[in-house]
């Protein structure tokens, strides 16, 4: 059974090739594990059973479960234990079953990773990813968007990728990085999106925001999810003359303030959508950088499109009242474009 | 009764217009049509009309100031059926007492004597302003700075009638300041002068830049004079045209004799006739029209990608003026004869020395023609008249010993050059149209009289 597992994940055969966005992830974590025997994987059934998404299918057979470690359902042990791994020269994988969860490690992450290199020069070279987003009907407790904690932590990197190529990239560069990263993974995006990855070794670099398309009317600023309703609601605003350049961040922390300012100079207006909820979004942050750094480039309001200030519910007619979709940016963007 | 002078529109594009000269002074009987001010606008210069007749009771624009149009520029006091010859003596008296009134800020507290001088007394302010606020944006208000425009002369189509990048663009694109001249590129702003200072409007122009720092220019005695509007739209339209359309020089030399002979012998009858002059220049307008439509690329427009072949052939006159120059156009001069070009040439020449050419009347010339030779120039290289790609200069019709038919003779030479946008027209072209005129007038065939 290991035998035509490994030879279907064993990297080589299967790059180059249209993956998953799952399975650009879990290339990722299997090329560099093999490629550097510091990198361990720990989180609840990531091991024997494969991960409860399957992202981690095929890693225990691989590696041996001292590299690929089943825990104890608790959050804060997983990155407690991480952190004292990264200490001692390990770079270890945290996967959170949900991250809805993510909050209970909430100490641990925000007072002990983030803070040790500032404090100890203790750097704590780790990864916490996980599955997050809503629109799957996962309800309140399994459909969080809880960047924006972290956006506010110093000492953290914050990545919410929205493609297979960047998120293999991405995870891979962060695994790289001698900072703590965290790398959120939109479970939506899992099975439904498919996509090419470079065939060999590659990482996308933390931090830099990418163009996705190109527009001369306004700016819609973009992650995760919400990156591929923006581009259908981009389409629909193309049959009606409206030339929306798209902006996939990529990399919420560090923001990519230059690749922002560019484009919002360029087109003079701004819209930001993101899944998480309103108040506290990015969404906020995004509208102040562009009163300090680029006020006299404004042609009009920054505009947000995103979901309600609730928790995610459960039934999916309010769900999907709940979330953005293209018909919102849609409207949103011609009503800012006319302004 | 009183009754309102307001700056004119001289023109659909025009928004504001320069006050040059008051041809009346306050308590001045005036009659209604008679000329009561001059004006100076982007387009023409043109003497105003009285409104009404009556007395001119007060200036409130003063002479060198720019306002928008319908700004009322002065008052006359309408010579109403209770108004009889008391009247006029009595305002006389007290308008230059009033006038500091109607003024509103500074001129309080300036020192003022009894002075004739009404009419140099600070304009009443605020021009348009409604008390309304102006809705636009910081881009917006950025680009207004930068291209000195003022806002309250541009017209928002954003929501609410806001004015939106797109409105600031286009007034940018027709040349900046509020009038939409032809040549529709925008500018780039940025004069950056130490001692600005602007005639009106805060035209920060390039073609007002200096090639060398200010300083330099003022060493021993000198005088300086303000540019009129005039010459500072020739400037602005010169440096424009030169950094548009890169020019190419053509020139050829026509024979004349049969031409001038031809004139020589039926001018005067011509006059007696027509009474109207008869020029060498409806013989050159006729032939450069020849030449147009053998040629057509030489009588069209360049828009980014598109040639725009013009199907009229209308053709700009450069007409030298004591103050400058301007040059209005003979329109559908392929469909007139000799005598309809000549009478049309006159008419234009002759409005333009008296200021009073209508706007549209130097407007949507498709080629132009320059006669340097009246001044005696053995032939000029003219700048293009944008939005065309070519312009004819006319040298002097002087007499040249020529060979012909290996032995030398006198004959009437002219030199004429082609100046053309090398973007749309190449030297092939430019020497066959000038072929094509030298052709059309050595072997003139069609009657003068």
């Amino acid at each position: 059974m290991a035998e035509t597992k490994r030879a279907r994940t064993n990297g080589a055969a299967a790059q180059g090739t249209q993956v998953t966005f799952l399975e650009a992830i879990r290339q990722a974590m299997f090329e560099e594990m093999e490629r550097d025997p510091a990198v361990v994987l720990i989180g609840e059934d990531v091991g024997v059973y494969g991960g409860a998404f399957k992202t981690s299918e095929g890693l225990l057979e691989r590696f041996g479960w001292e590299r690929v470690i089943d825990t104890p359902i608790s959050e804060s042990a997983i990155i407690g234990a991480a952190c004292g791994m990264s200490y001692l020269g390990l770079r270890p994988i945290c996967e959170m079953q949900f991250i809805d969860f993510i909050v209970c490690a909430f100490n641990q992450i925000t007072n002990f990773v983030a803070k040790g290199h500032y404090l100890w020069n203790a750097p704590a070279p780790m990864v916490i990813r996980g599955p997050s987003g809503g629109g799957v009907h996962g309800g309140p407790f399994h459909s969080a968007n809880p960047e924006m904690y972290f956006v506010h932590t110093p000492g953290l990197k914050v990545i919410y990728p929205s493609t297979p190529q960047d998120a293999k990239g991405l995870l891979k560069a962060a695994v790289r990085d001698n900072n703590p990263v965290l790398f959120f993974e939109h479970k939506f995006l899992y099975r439904r999106i498919k996509g090419e990855v470079p065939a060999g070794d590659y990482t996308v670099p933390i931090g830099k925001a990418v163009v996705r398309r190109e527009g001369r009317h306004l700016t819609i600023l973009s992650y995760a999810a919400m990156m591929h309703t923006s581009l259908e609601a981009a389409d629909a605003l193309e049959k009606e003359g409206i030339e929306a350049e798209v902006i996939d961040l990529r990399t919420l922390l560090p923001l990519d303030e230059e690749t922002i300012l560019q484009s919002v100079k360029k087109t003079n207006k701004c819209l930001v959508v993101h899944e998480d909820t309103r108040t506290g979004g990015i969404a906020g942050e995004i509208a102040a950088i562009l009163f300090e750094k680029a006020f006299q480039d404004l042609d009009g309001p920054l505009v947000r499109v995103t979901s309600l200030d609730t928790p995610v519910p459960y039934a999916p007619t309010l769900e999907d009242y709940f979330l953005p979709n293209a018909k919102k940016i849609f409207s949103a963007a011609k009503e800012l474009a006319r302004y | 009764m009183a009754v309102d002078i307001v700056m004119p529109q001289m023109g659909e594009s025009i928004f504001e217009g320069t006050i040059t000269k008051w041809l009346k002074k306050p308590g001045d009987k005036v009659e209604r049509d008679e000329p009561l001010f001059e004006i100076s606008t982007d387009k023409v210069d043109a003497e105003i009309p009285s409104p009404s007749a009556g007395m001119l009771k007060e200036i409130k624009v003063g002479e060198g100031q720019t306002v928008p149009i319908q700004t009322v520029v002065g008052v006359i006091d309408a010579v109403g059926s209770a108004a009889p010859a008391t009247a006029p003596a009595k305002v006389e008296a007290t308008a230059p007492a009033k006038a500091p009134v109607a003024a509103a800020p500074a001129p309080a507290m300036t020192p003022k004597p009894a002075a004739p001088v009404p009419a140099s007394a600070p304009v009443a302010a605020a021009p348009v302003s409604t008390g309304e606020r102006i809705h636009s944006s910081p881009l917006v208000r950025r680009m207004a700075k930068e291209h000195g425009i003022d806002l309250s002369t541009v017209a928002g189509t954003g929501a609410g009638g806001r004015i939106s990048k797109q409105d600031i663009e286009a007034r940018i694109a027709a040349g900046g300041a509020p009038a939409a001249t032809p040549p529709a590129y925008s500018v780039p702003a940025g004069s950056s002068r130490p001692a600005p200072p602007p005639a009106s409007g805060g035209l920060a122009h390039v073609a007002l830049e200096t090639a060398v720092p200010r300083e330099k220019m003022y060493f021993g005695s000198y005088e300086v004079q303000p540019l009129s509007v005039m010459r500072q739209r020739i400037a602005e339209h010169m440096v424009i045209s030169k950094h548009v359309s890169p020019h190419v020089y053509s020139v050829d030399e026509i024979d004349m004799t049969k031409v001038a002979s031809l004139r020589a012998t039926s001018k005067d009858e011509f006059e007696k006739r027509y009474e109207t002059k008869l020029t060498y220049m409806p013989f050159f307008v006729k032939a450069a029209v020849a030449g147009l439509r053998a040629f057509p690329t030489l009588n069209a427009s360049l828009d980014g990608t598109n040639v725009v072949l013009h199907k009229d052939i209308n053709i700009g006159i450069a007409v030298a003026l004591e103050w400058g120059l301007i040059v209005p156009v003979v329109r559908n001069a392929d469909e007139k004869n000799l005598l309809g070009i000549q009478r049309a040439m006159n008419d234009l020449a002759e409005r333009a020395r008296s200021k009073k050419l209508k706007p549209e009347e130097v407007q949507e010339g498709t080629f132009s023609i320059t006669n340097p030779g009246v001044f005696g120039g053995l032939f000029g290289l003219p700048v293009i008249s944008q939005p065309n790609v070519g312009i004819l200069g006319l040298g002097a019709i002087e007499k040249r010993p020529v060979v012909i038919d290996d032995a030398i003779a006198i004959r009437a030479m002219c030199y004429v050059t082609l100046s053309y946008d090398h973007r749309v027209v190449d030297g092939a072209i430019a020497h066959q149209f000038l072929r094509k005129v030298k052709e059309t007038l050595e072997n003139w065939s069609e009657p003068v009289l």
